[in-house]
């Protein structure tokens, strides 16, 4: 963790984590408003595993999502109770910088949402922020997040091009390039492929699965098979509850709930 | 009545109501153009107006215009992008920034003398400036500022929510997402704000009536010290620009050629708001071409 995530010493000390767990979820509660969306909440996500959020619409789980890198913050009426620990801090705190978490902990969204500039311009956007100016290591960076992302040989020419030219699915791995160049710890995918077409979800969830090798994700999505495919956990979201949460092959062979069972073989939702 | 007959009908009154504004535009243009181009020379746009006697030009009316416009926009435009950025990036939804946003828009409605009486009161007599340049801009920039800030929130607003939120997702910070996103994706609409702006300005005459005077000095344009009384470039000096020119020569003219004069000053004046919107939509395009590799 950069010194420069936290603004000021925590006032506690820092614990220890489990050394298996990127982030440690305790009794969170997510209220927009007045409505509560996320009911008490407890989850250890694992490191360098994939972890899918499933669930109906509305069920919670992209709040849930967006609330690991204050995303929720830009919403005036959204608060949040309890505790997120990264690395024994809770990211909740008044006194964590977002700015930095934001940078070790990256989110990609569902939709495509590359910035209306060049491939290149779009990698370096938040190195730049970040004070990176010399352009041996910008370039160097540009090529290893878009060979890591499986874009590279299909922009290495045409780099200075727009990002707007490139097909959805590239404009998504454009994204995911862009968030691994900033070298976050944990990656969070908001239902990156369910705007893609069939070939390019195929290669998205092939990437996914290279990438855990070095990165703890978190992904949402509503394709069950996808969750079965490409995630280590699962995690069953209804009406802001978590219902269940295991090893992903016993939830969907063995659901302990009922209403696991249900939702898996598509009774609702 | 069918609905294919209906939609027939609704499509005719459409293109009828778009027929009787394009009309009404080409008549009005090529009025002015056509009485007004006898008068064009390079003769008219460079010799000094006269009093008197006929033949004077547009000269320093000209120029005066181009420069109220250029000083009103040196202090509109700075002003207004970050009152609108303020406006749809950090103001907090609250009843003060309703109110705030009722005051811009009341303010935009104002009436050109309303704003040339206030500019008279506050930037010609309390300042004791008397009718100078820099109170003509000030008493526009009052009556540009509402406009350009309105534009620029909602050119701001209209970015995709996506943008900003990918940026800030990256961990970078709101102003740096507000400097190299959501300013450089709204600039094209920024732009044609400022020109319709513009546009206002050059052709404003009830605000300057009152506020930069119905006079220029005596004028040497090989002088351009901006502090030598004489200087084109001096801010604290009276200016008559081509609209209060118009007016001028029109209601209160001895000339015996008023009526071409006034002819000739308008076919500059309708000319350069065009020249001056097709150059600016241009280089609108050019920056964000260049500040988005397109």
């Amino acid at each position: 963790m950069s010194e420069q995530m936290v603004k000021e010493k925590p006032e506690r000390a820092v614990i220890v984590p489990k050394q298996n767990h990127v982030l440690e979820v305790k009794d969170l509660s997510i209220y927009y408003g007045n409505k509560q969306a996320v009911h008490h909440v407890n989850m250890d996500i694992e490191k360098n595993a994939v972890t899918a959020l499933i669930g109906p619409s509305g069920c919670g789980k992209s709040t849930f999502l967006r609330n690991i890198n204050r995303m929720n913050d830009l919403i005036p009426s959204a608060r949040a109770e309890g505790e997120i620990l990264y690395e024994g801090l809770n990211i909740l705190g008044g006194n964590i910088n977002v700015v930095s978490l934001r940078r070790e902990i990256g989110m990609v969204f569902q939709k495509p949402n590359p910035f209306p500039k060049s491939i290149y311009a779009n990698i370096t956007h938040a190195l730049k922020y970040a004070g990176e100016r010399n352009k041996a290591v910008l370039d160097e960076i540009v090529e290893e997040s878009l060979t890591k992302a499986a874009l590279w040989d299909e922009v290495k020419d045409r780099l200075h091009s727009s990002a707007l030219s490139l097909s959805g699915g590239q404009q998504q791995r454009l994204c995911i390039a862009r968030t691994l160049a900033m070298k976050p710890a944990v990656l969070l995918l908001d239902e990156p492929a369910s705007a893609l077409d069939p070939i390019s979800n195929a290669k998205i969830e092939e990437l996914i699965t290279g990438l855990k090798r070095e990165y703890s994700i978190i992904i949402v999505t509503h394709n069950m098979q996808q969750a079965l495919r490409v995630s280590d956990r699962t995690a069953f979201f209804l009406n802001g509850e978590l219902v269940e949460y295991g090893q992903t092959e016993q939830i969907f062979t063995s659901p302990k709930k009922q209403k696991t069972e249900d939702y898996i073989n598509g009774k609702f939702g | 009545m069918n609905r294919k007959i209906t939609d027939k009908l609704a499509t005719g009154m459409f293109g009828l109501c778009a027929a009787i504004i394009a009309a009404i535009l080409v008549g009005l243009f090529s009025y002015i153009i056509i009485n007004g181009v006898s008068q064009l020379s390079f003769q008219f746009i460079t010799t000094k107006s006269s009093a008197i006697a006929a033949g004077g030009g547009i000269r320093d009316q000209l120029f005066n215009s181009f420069y109220i416009l250029f000083i009103t926009m040196l202090i509109t435009i700075p002003l207004g992008v970050g009152g609108g950025v303020f406006m749809a990036e950090y103001a907090p939804n609250n009843k003060v920034t309703d109110f705030i946003r009722t005051c811009i828009e009341v303010l935009s409605s104002l009436p050109s003398i309303v704003i040339g009486m206030f500019g008279l009161l506050m930037f010609v007599n309390l300042t004791g400036w008397g009718y100078t340049i820099i109170g003509g801009a000030l008493a526009l920039t009052v009556f540009n500022l509402p406009v350009m800030v309105r534009v620029t929130e909602d050119a701001i607003r209209s970015v995709p929510k996506d943008l900003k939120e990918a940026s800030l997702a990256l961990g970078v910070s709101r102003w740096h997402t507000v400097k190299t996103v959501l300013i450089p994706s709204a600039i094209p609409s920024i732009i044609t704000g400022a020109i319709l702006a513009s546009g206002r300005v050059f052709g404003e005459a009830a605000a300057l009536l009152f506020t930069a005077g119905l006079t220029t000095p005596r004028l040497n344009f090989t002088e351009w010290n901006p502090f030598s009384e004489t200087s084109p470039l001096n801010i604290f000096r009276p200016a008559e620009t081509l609209a209060v020119h118009i007016w001028n020569v029109n209601t209160q003219g001895m000339i015996p050629d008023a009526e071409a004069i006034a002819n000739g000053g308008s076919a500059v004046l309708v000319i350069s708001v065009l020249v001056f919107n097709l150059a600016a939509r241009w280089l609108g395009t050019m920056i964000y071409k260049k500040l988005t590799a397109n």
